[in-house]
């Protein structure tokens, strides 16, 4: 299988790596908790129809220490959008998970016609008190992979360095990944994103693992019910919170025909 | 050098199984296991030993700041300081210290260290700790990836409030405030001296340098674990010019004094098992919080000390039986002879001038305590006054001068009742 084109733009002075690869209409994504330090099996199901854009967000993989000088939330919206602007993706479909799939929401709901048709898979944003969303930072080491995924070794998979590279920075670039998400959402999660879902317009495909051990499932129904366009939820039975890492095909497949 | 009497203020009645029962004594540990009766016997007790720490003659008395914390009971440790101010004349105060980022605004620390500072008299030590991600993360909320931005923003704001003499504005990237004028204003000028406890990271040694405060490091485990990071802060020292002048630097050791080494082992050996075994409990999925550990200082392979703990657990080398305890080092003990040697040792190796010494902990009753200060007191202390008298302290309270000073009004229990 082919080798994914890369090129890096910048936004507020730290290079972002954007990965493309496919043919056919473009169709973003933007990377869940955890970043992408690897190109995986999904983006090769999705760029089979199309071709797949994937900008690193700032202080994930690939995204530099972009997230250091992101004081507030509208920074980041602003860096996001300039991200999918400077990638090629203004107007095009749009797919996002956990973390990224929380910020495909935030674009979809300022800026409508910057986004055709969203998916998003367990998007965060939301946190309710009788439902709390699962912290991901608190937790031992040896049970995060469980919790992102409901096949442990997925996770490892993704993040695990590649044989041979032995660089003292792969695990730095994996703590960053967690800081940027923790500087976005710490301590809940809770974004207020609720606020803005009134102004999506654009069609919404709604993506959960039946497994998700994070984003509690009813969060689901308070996005459907928030968002202004047409939604549908479809729940992926065998997988947990990063369902695109647990069932790739299944997962690229419903957000292709949503896509269509 | 300096001899300081430093009290965590530990709950002293965690449960026998507590490390078997409960997760942690650290941000989620159990309401159930506070009582606040007993605690109100606890601080007054605690105060009763800081108090009399001071009439002792140590040069300072030390609290500090802990948030949900079993073995520290002082989210505010401005409350006791003030408090101290009161019933003491001539020690210094040593507030170890205010978590700037935790206070919105900052000036809230420059304003209340500057009540303590007057109604002392100029007796203040102002400590300035980042604070652990259990306290500031976690317990507080606070955005690990913003918290030590917003440190050292919140230490340049406070130093303005104490120096600048006109209102001003501050246009900070985390804080802005039209009108910054504090009131009251410190004794000591231009402020109180800023002391700085800290890990192991080599920018935190720098940042004390370049602003001229002192570098506390602050470890549970003793002179022989803190040999590597005060020989790395010395190093750094020689590497900015700076002289070796001892007074830079300030070291937390456990002690335990008694007329003979058996005697110490004997009386000691139940508290600090406690302290060892119960009160480091911390569960390790609060070690720590991302990006609060600096990239450059996750390169240096640096890590905190709770990290440290849950490592030495999974590798079983963390001591709680009171042999190991004694034989690492964590904890000093013997005769007012060994111990005095021990300690001149550990200032001259490690070359600290401030040595701040936890006399009470985990689960030391009044008794012992006092016991344990006025012995090291009487027999400990004048052995090593004659410890680095070669230097100057330049880091040292400045109080004014005695006659100039409130008199203390002698604190009747019963005053209403006399009259």
């Amino acid at each position: 299988m082919s080798e994914p084109e890369e090129l890096t733009v910048d936004i507020n002075g730290f290079s972002c790596r954007v990965s493309k690869k496919g043919q056919g209409p473009k169709l973003g994504f933007l990377a869940g908790f955890g970043g992408l330090p690897r190109w995986i099996p999904f983006l090769d199901a999705l760029a089979r129809e199309r071709t797949v854009v994937v900008p690193s967000l700032p202080g994930f993989p690939g995204g530099d220490r972009g997230h250091t000088v992101l004081d507030s939330h509208l920074d980041w919206l602003l860096a996001i959008r300039q991200l999918l602007q400077k990638a090629g993706l203004e107007g095009a479909d749009l797919a996002g998970s956990s973390v990224g799939g929380s910020f495909a929401a935030e674009v979809a709901a300022i800026w409508p016609h910057a986004v055709r048709r969203l998916a998003l898979i367990a998007p965060w944003g939301l946190f309710d008190e009788k439902d709390p969303m699962t912290d991901p930072w608190a937790q031992r080491a040896p049970e995060v992979p469980a919790l992102l995924c409901a096949d442990p070794e997925r996770w490892n998979q993704l993040k695990t360095e590649p044989e041979g590279a032995n660089s003292p920075e792969w695990p730095i670039v994996q703590t960053r990944a967690n800081e940027a998400a923790a500087r976005a959402f710490w301590p809940l999660g809770n974004t207020r994103i609720e606020k803005r879902l009134p102004l999506i317009a654009a069609p919404t495909l709604l993506i959960w693992g039946e497994q998700d051990r994070i984003v509690p499932r009813s969060y689901a129904d308070r996005f459907a019910a928030g968002i202004a366009g047409r939604t549908e939820l479809t729940t992926i039975p065998g997988a947990g919170h990063l369902a695109e890492l647990d069932k790739p095909d299944e997962v690229a497949a419903t957000i292709l025909r949503w896509t269509a | 050098m300096k001899l300081m009497w430093f009290h965590l203020m530990p709950y002293t009645e965690l449960p026998e199984d507590f490390r078997d029962k409960h997760p942690s004594v650290w941000v989620d540990i159990h309401s159930s296991l506070f009582d606040p009766r007993r605690a109100h016997l606890m601080y007054n007790d605690f105060m009763d030993e800081l108090e009399f720490a001071a009439e002792c003659g140590f040069d300072a008395v030390c609290v500090n700041e802990h948030h949900s914390n079993g073995y520290g009971l002082m989210p505010s440790p401005n409350l006791i300081a003030s408090a101290l101010a009161r019933r003491t004349s001539d020690v210094a105060l040593c507030v170890m210290g205010n978590s700037l980022a935790l206070y919105n605004p900052p000036t809230r620390v420059a304003e209340e260290f500057a009540m303590i500072d007057v109604i002392s008299g100029g007796r203040l030590i102002a400590g300035f700790p980042v604070g652990t991600p259990m306290d500031t993360c976690f317990a507080y909320g606070q955005n690990p990836s913003m918290l030590r931005d917003r440190y050292y923003e919140a230490h340049d704001l406070v130093m303005r409030a104490w120096t600048e003499q006109d209102t001003f504005a501050f246009n900070g990237r985390f804080n802005q405030q039209r009108y910054v004028n504090i009131w009251p204003r410190p004794v000591q000028k231009p402020h109180p001296p800023i002391w700085i406890p800290g890990g192991g990271s080599v920018e935190t040694w720098r940042w004390c340098a370049e602003m001229d405060h002192v570098y506390a490091y602050l470890s549970y485990f003793g002179y022989k674990a803190g040999q590597v990071t005060m020989q790395g802060f010395w190093d750094e020292m020689a590497r900015l010019g700076k002289d070796r002048n001892p007074y830079r630097a300030g070291f937390l050791q456990f002690v335990g004094v008694a007329e003979t080494r058996e005697e110490a082992y004997r009386l000691y050996r139940e508290p600090a098992e406690y302290f060892y075994g119960r009160c480091l409990h911390v569960d390790p999925r609060f070690a720590g919080a991302p990006g609060y550990t600096s990239e450059a200082t996750q390169r240096a392979g640096v890590v905190g000390q709770v990290a440290q703990v849950a490592r030495m657990r999974r590798f079983d080398t963390l001591a709680r039986e009171m042999d190991a305890i004694v034989d690492n080092g964590y904890v000093i003990i013997g005769s007012p002879d060994e111990v005095a040697e021990q300690l001149r040792e550990v200032a001259t190796n490690l070359n600290v001038g401030h040595l701040m010494l936890l006399m009470q902990f985990g689960n030391m009753g009044k008794d012992l305590a006092k016991h344990n200060t006025k012995l090291f007191a009487e027999k400990v202390m004048p052995q090593l006054t004659n410890v680095f008298t070669e230097w100057e302290d330049h880091w040292w309270p400045q109080p004014m001068a005695r006659d100039a000073r409130a008199s203390l009004t002698p604190f009747r229990q019963s005053a209403m009742a006399a009259e």
